[in-house]
């Protein structure tokens, strides 16, 4: 008989995200994986700042809580102090992680650091209050472009995993998302490989997650997940941005 | 007595990291102090350790973080352009309570400055440098011999009382070259239960954090890390003084300027004057006692820095004020001769000591 249950690897603590946000899916998926790989007493993972930065209190495993935008150099240093034992995993949004932490996602990546990245887009800043954010979508009415980014005074938005695939090193980048039920089951099988790659010493793994934010979008949850299929996907096509080891079978 | 073998200032801290168990080192390359890079590149392949070269000074304070976390002794080095930057992980290491070794050989600032020796990162290292209440352990070599002996003494002070230990060196100190014997003893890294290395399913999760939201929980951290300052301010406060028995005059200098000062008190002594020194070797915690003790014979305090007078303050209040100090100094990478400070124990001589 299947139970249905919480997994171990995440803790049984109500979390502190906002109705209709997919943070909650996604870290049960990231907890389901830890579970399935069996890796719970070997894992660090990182928290960013932003709207997962308490990702420390619902994840089992030890966790340090980094500085705006640092994860990946807090992981490649926890990572090295022990690589044969550790297994190590950053939680970041796209604040996070593609402004503020830009150098640090990019040079891990060129680095092939052998850790997994989880990175959450939903297009906004959400702890501050939903202001800009370097994936916001030209036209996307946050509190920090009122009237619509519009790209002619602040770009466009960057597309992480496209940026990533250039390089030699990052072994793995896909883009998933979690606002249907296949969409989540792809989502788990894309972090399942992620922390696999990791176990297998083949080096950086990315899986960005396309997340919505009901509260600063001024959504319904359900017109959220809409959206990001009317809106997001269209932007930041969903699939296999680079994937080594397959191009090594490949050929 | 080991064999003294000839090193440059930036090479003997390296090689005492080592000896003290230090396998982590991350860096970004920095003049004066790239030596210390250069050594750690070319040993630590060779004993299994790590060596990296951040993307910055960002990305290298915070994977000394990540090894900070994971328990392990782990150092960086930077000259003051580049410890700035790293102030934000200053202040990270602080709030999560990690112990850490950061060096700064300093250079002339504000901005990208120069790259001579300088001595004016003392206020940003003694009163912590990044933003909210912290110390670190600020330890200021005046000798080749002492960089490594303080290297190795920041690792043990860094682990005893869960915080950072800076080293305070100046582009002199990193580029002269002395014999040192590296006979060192090293107190090897205690048990970190606190440490995130994985559960092993044997314990609750480990949380390296610095986050508080509830401001009563922030303030009782803020207190209790007070508390423990207390302790490092008790127990490990450290200086040399030399003459001082008699002294009417005093000089305060600390690194380089203590060396030179030491030349122009010998001299001033040939002379009759009643000159001595005290030499923070920690410059947090201050060594206000010994000051506050000297008060009782010495009429005038000459503060000799490679800054606009920084230092001085703080000998202005371990002595009270209860005799006045005065500043000799060179700024912008430039040192003070012997003779500067010479004519400076002179002058304060012929005013009877009341400069």
């Amino acid at each position: 008989m299947v139970v249905f249950d919480k997994p171990h690897a995440l803790i049984d603590v109500p979390l502190h995200y906002c109705p209709g946000c997919t943070h909650g899916i996604i870290h049960r998926l990231v907890a389901e994986v830890i579970d399935e790989l069996g890796i719970e007493g070997r894992t660090i993972g990182i928290a960013p700042v932003g709207c997962s930065v308490m990702a420390y209190n619902y994840f089992n495993c030890d966790m340090i809580e980094a500085a705006h935008g640092r994860a990946p150099a807090v992981a490649t240093g926890v990572k090295r102090a022990d690589p044969e034992n550790h297994v190590v995993f950053t939680y970041q949004g796209d604040g996070d992680l593609a402004s503020i932490g830009m150098a640090e996602t990019v040079h891990a990546a060129a680095r092939n650091e052998n850790i997994t990245i989880i990175f959450i887009n939903n297009a906004i800043y959400g702890m501050t209050g939903g202001q800009m954010a370097p994936t916001s979508l030209p036209g996307q009415v946050t509190q920090t472009s009122p009237y619509g980014r519009d790209p002619k005074v602040c770009g466009y938005p960057i597309k992480v995993c496209e940026m990533l695939s250039e390089l030699e090193g990052p072994e793995y980048l896909e883009r998933v998302t979690v606002n249907n039920v296949k969409n989540v089951k792809n989502a788990k099988r894309a972090i399942k490989k992620a922390f696999q790659n990791q176990i297998d010493g083949k080096g950086f793994s990315l899986v960005e997650v396309l997340s919505a934010c009901p509260t600063n979008w001024g959504m319904t949850p359900e017109k959220a997940l809409q959206w990001i299929d009317d809106k997001m996907i269209p932007y930041y096509p969903l699939g296999v941005y680079k994937d080594r080891s397959a191009e090594k079978e490949d050929k | 007595m080991a064999d003294k073998v000839l090193m440059k200032g930036n090479e003997a801290i390296a090689e005492a990291a080592l000896i003290a168990g230090c396998r982590h080192y991350f860096g970004y390359p920095i003049t004066p102090q790239t030596e210390v890079a250069a050594y750690m590149a070319k040993r630590m392949p060779k004993i299994g350790g790590t060596f990296l070269q951040a993307e910055s000074e960002i990305a290298a304070i915070n994977m000394v973080y990540g090894v900070a976390s994971a328990g392990y002794r782990v150092m960086t080095s930077s000259s003051s352009p580049g410890i700035s930057l790293k102030g934000e992980g200053l202040s990270y290491l602080a709030g999560a309570d990690l112990p850490a070794l950061v060096v700064n050989v300093q250079r002339g600032g504000p901005g990208l400055g120069g790259i001579q020796p300088s001595q004016s990162d003392y206020f940003q290292a003694t009163r912590g440098g990044g933003h909210g209440d912290y110390h670190m352990i600020v330890l200021a070599p005046a000798s080749v011999q002492e960089m490594a002996e303080l290297t190795v003494k920041g690792f043990e002070l860094a682990d005893k009382y869960r915080m950072t230990s800076m080293i305070l060196a100046d582009g002199t100190m990193g580029q002269m070259m002395e014999p040192v014997a590296l006979d060192l003893d090293v107190q090897p890294a205690p048990e970190k239960p606190w440490a995130t290395t994985g559960t092993k399913m044997a314990r609750e999760h480990n949380i390296i954090n610095s986050l508080s939201l509830v401001p009563e929980e922030l303030e009782k951290f803020n207190f209790d890390r007070y508390e423990r300052y207390k302790k490092v301010e008790e127990n490990e406060t450290r200086w040399e003084e030399y003459m001082m028995d008699d002294a009417e005059i005093c000089i305060a200098a600390f690194g380089i300027a203590a060396r030179v000062s030491k030349n122009a008190i010998n001299q001033a002594r040939k002379e009759g004057i009643k000159v001595g020194m005290i030499r923070p070797i920690t410059l947090w915690p201050f060594p206000k006692a010994p000051f506050l003790a000297s008060t009782a014979h010495v009429k005038q305090y000459i503060s000799v820095e490679l800054s606009m007078g920084q230092m001085i303050e703080d000998v202005r209040l371990a002595t009270e004020c209860k005799a006045p100090c005065t500043l000799v100094n060179r700024a912008g990478g430039m040192i003070p001769s012997p003779e500067q400070v010479l004519e400076a124990i002179r002058k304060a001589n012929q005013n009877g000591g009341n400069n």
